[in-house]
């Protein structure tokens, strides 16, 4: 594909990401006219504080969380499908969103049952206890992957390995929640739909400043990931430390999950669909243009998905994960129809 | 250009280490590689072919020995070096999609490239050279997974070139290829070496191909360890009839060549000369049957002339028609003469 064809597309998805964040502002179950919306933005006082207080403090958070999640979570994917030289990996495969939730599990249900108070009871402090145990749990699953990907050769065990820490982790998971008080199975639950209403205020700009710096790092590992295509031979043979850079690739997707399922529960198929969708798209393997593509597709993305969970008429009842699996299933599946032709 | 010894292996042993100890493969190699010759490494399937080349590559430690590297020890290479130094071409089939020929070629810059892997004019114009060296400009924008084995081959070839290292190896770059293919590979491996005085390394099965192009020959066997020789020598001094020695298979002293032992249980006079009669008594040998010059009573005769052959003044318009009649001859008198009489 030409260079300017390549610009065209970038810009193309930067668009959509634009309408569709302004659709994700304009969209909701109160109807709020256009103009108003944009005087809210810019600071002018509103007579309707209602008005105000969804837009500022609902819809806005809300689609810059969608837009990050989605971003995080596509790139994540990348870095994952061209370490493990595996186009199924991704985020859940890997078993590093069940460590997220084994995480939440472990505080949410044990601290009602020992400690004898529920955790969803607490208010902010419940919610920094719940992001910082997503946060811990899927490091550690992560600090295991990582462990096991210098121990065994093939990259089919290692993913083999995810999915089956994953296992143990909903086991684990199963056998807390059967000791656990009703109200906290509850709060797990609602966690574990996914959504990216659930972080508010002051933890947006967190979760918001967090991405902003965790993103751009994966774009130093460009070359890396490049050479990781040709196989660990070549790449050995062209000078790059292997064992180096699967290190850092792991770590670098891992904590962009870690940190986006910490803020948004486990959000599926995202992270394994974006790829697909933006290698189809740019027709390349070239991480150059597929890693920025896969960031601006999987802000885009996660916005629509947002948008089609939020159409008036759902409010609330469908769970972006329903929306993402609907969207992301097909994907996997038009993948494992094309593998049979060419890929893998 | 002066030959210079690059490559010098010292009581090498190779094998790899598991958990129940050491295996070593091929013990005491002491061999040199020198620059401007292609040396193809050639010996049975278990030999330690691979264990060897993924030695000489830094890919598995040596057991024992040293290799010295353009006057320095291999182990004393960092990566970095080691990827100006050494360029490999691999039998693994890369696994990649939607990645231009172009671009892959690129891929051999990486050791030269800063940290966003972005090439400057320089490197653009060695991997122009080295795409127009390997003879794939047609290739160019064509994406790796529609290539044939023998393009992608020349691909990778062009890759290692554009890695501009004084040394390239190479693991069975012409397993899987079409004959004609193969040749041309071989080929284009003797001529990189010369015009560029690379030292050029390949195991290889293609025995014939080896014998006829390679500068020098590595034989490995695990019962006789490695040898070294030019071809000729090698075949001279009887070690290319040791370490291929098979039933149905003969070292031809002659051609240097080996070639399918026949049973020969007949014999049959052949009247003729030039290559249409030795067609023939290729035809013949793969029948079993052995031609002799001279006239004898009782024995059948083959004439071959211009336009025809004849088998007992009967004439044939092809070798295989005149075969047929040959080997009706034979199975009426199978068991009873090994002479073809009358």
């Amino acid at each position: 594909m030409s260079r300017s064809k390549t610009v065209i597309l970038m810009i193309v998805l930067a668009v959509t990401i634009i309408l569709f964040f302004i659709l994700n502002l304009l969209l909701g179950s109160v109807e709020i006219p256009m103009s108003d919306i944009l005087g809210i933005l810019i600071g002018q006082d509103n007579d309707n504080t209602i008005w105000t207080n969804i837009v500022l403090k609902s819809r806005l958070p809300q689609a810059a969380t969608a837009a990050m999640a989605g971003a995080g979570l596509a790139v994540s994917g990348l870095l994952m499908q061209t370490v493990f030289r595996n186009p199924l990996a991704g985020p859940s495969v890997l078993g590093i969103s069940s460590g997220a939730s084994l995480g939440v599990a472990c505080v949410v249900l044990v601290s009602g049952s020992v400690g004898g108070m529920a955790l969803s009871k607490l208010g902010v402090i419940g919610e920094v206890t719940i992001t910082l145990s997503a946060v811990v749990g899927s490091l550690l699953i992560m600090a295991l992957i990582a462990f096991v990907a210098q121990k065994v050769r093939g990259n089919v065990t290692l993913l083999i390995m995810g999915v089956m820490i994953g296992y143990i982790a909903n086991a684990i998971i199963g056998v807390l929640k059967f000791f656990s008080a009703e109200e906290d199975i509850r709060a797990y639950v609602i966690w574990g739909l996914g959504s990216f209403s659930r972080v508010s205020g002051g933890q947006t700009t967190v979760f918001i400043v967090l991405m902003c710096l965790l993103l751009p790092t994966a774009f130093f590992l460009i070359k890396t990931l490049n050479l990781l295509l040709l196989g660990d031979s070549y790449a050995r043979n062209l000078g790059l430390n292997i064992k180096r850079a699967r290190l850092l690739v792991i770590s670098c997707s891992g904590v962009l999950v870690a940190v986006v399922t910490a803020y948004c529960g486990p959000v599926v198929f995202l992270g394994l669909a974006v790829p697909h969708i933006c290698r189809g798209l740019f027709h390349t393997s070239n991480h150059a243009t597929i890693l920025p593509a896969s960031l601006l597709g999987g802000a885009s993305l996660a916005l629509l998905c947002n948008l089609i969970a939020r159409m008036p008429g759902f409010e609330g009842a469908l769970p972006v994960n329903s929306v993402t699996a609907l969207v992301g299933a097909p994907v996997v599946m038009w993948v494992l129809f094309d593998k049979r032709k060419n890929e893998v | 250009m002066m030959k210079e010894e690059t490559i010098h292996l010292i009581n090498l042993a190779t094998g790899y280490h598991d958990k129940k100890g050491t295996t070593v493969i091929t013990n005491n190699i002491n061999a040199c590689l020198y620059n401007g010759e292609l040396t193809c490494l050639l010996g049975p399937n278990g030999a330690g072919k691979s264990t060897l080349l993924k030695t000489l590559t830094a890919f598995l430690p040596p057991v024992r020995g040293e290799i010295i590297i353009e006057h320095k020890p291999l182990c004393e290479y960092s990566d970095s070096e080691l990827s100006r130094v050494i360029g490999v071409v691999l039998t693994e089939k890369l696994a990649i999609n939607n990645m231009s020929v172009d671009e892959l070629v690129g891929m051999g810059r990486s050791p030269y490239t800063g940290f966003w892997g972005r090439m400057d004019n320089h490197d653009r114009e060695v991997v122009d050279e080295a795409i127009s060296l390997v003879g794939i400009e047609h290739l160019r924008g064509r994406m790796i997974q529609t290539l044939s084995d023998g393009e992608r081959q020349k691909v990778m070839i062009a890759k290692a070139l554009a890695q501009e290292t004084p040394i390239i190896f190479l693991d069975e770059p012409t397993a899987f290829l079409d004959y004609p293919s193969k040749v041309e590979i071989m080929q284009l491996l003797q001529k990189l070496a010369r015009d560029r005085n690379k030292t050029v390394f390949q195991s290889t099965h293609d025995l014939e191909l080896a014998l006829q192009i390679a500068d020098k020959i590595w034989l490995l066997d695990k019962s006789h360890g490695l040898t070294v020789g030019s071809p000729e020598d090698l075949s001279l001094n009887g070690d290319m009839s040791v370490y291929f020695h098979r039933e149905g298979v003969d070292f031809d002293m002659e051609t240097g060549l080996f070639r399918i032992a026949h049973d020969m249980r007949h014999r049959i006079t052949l009247e003729g000369s030039g290559s249409r009669a030795n067609m023939v008594k290729k035809g013949l040998a793969r029948h079993g049957i052995t031609t002799i010059s001279e006239h004898e009573p009782g024995l059948h005769f083959i004439k071959v002339e211009r336009d025809n052959y004849y088998l007992d003044n009967k004439p044939y318009s092809s070798i295989d028609t005149l075969l047929e009649a040959v080997v009706n001859l034979v199975n009426k008198i199978d068991g009873i003469d090994t002479k073809l009489s009358t």
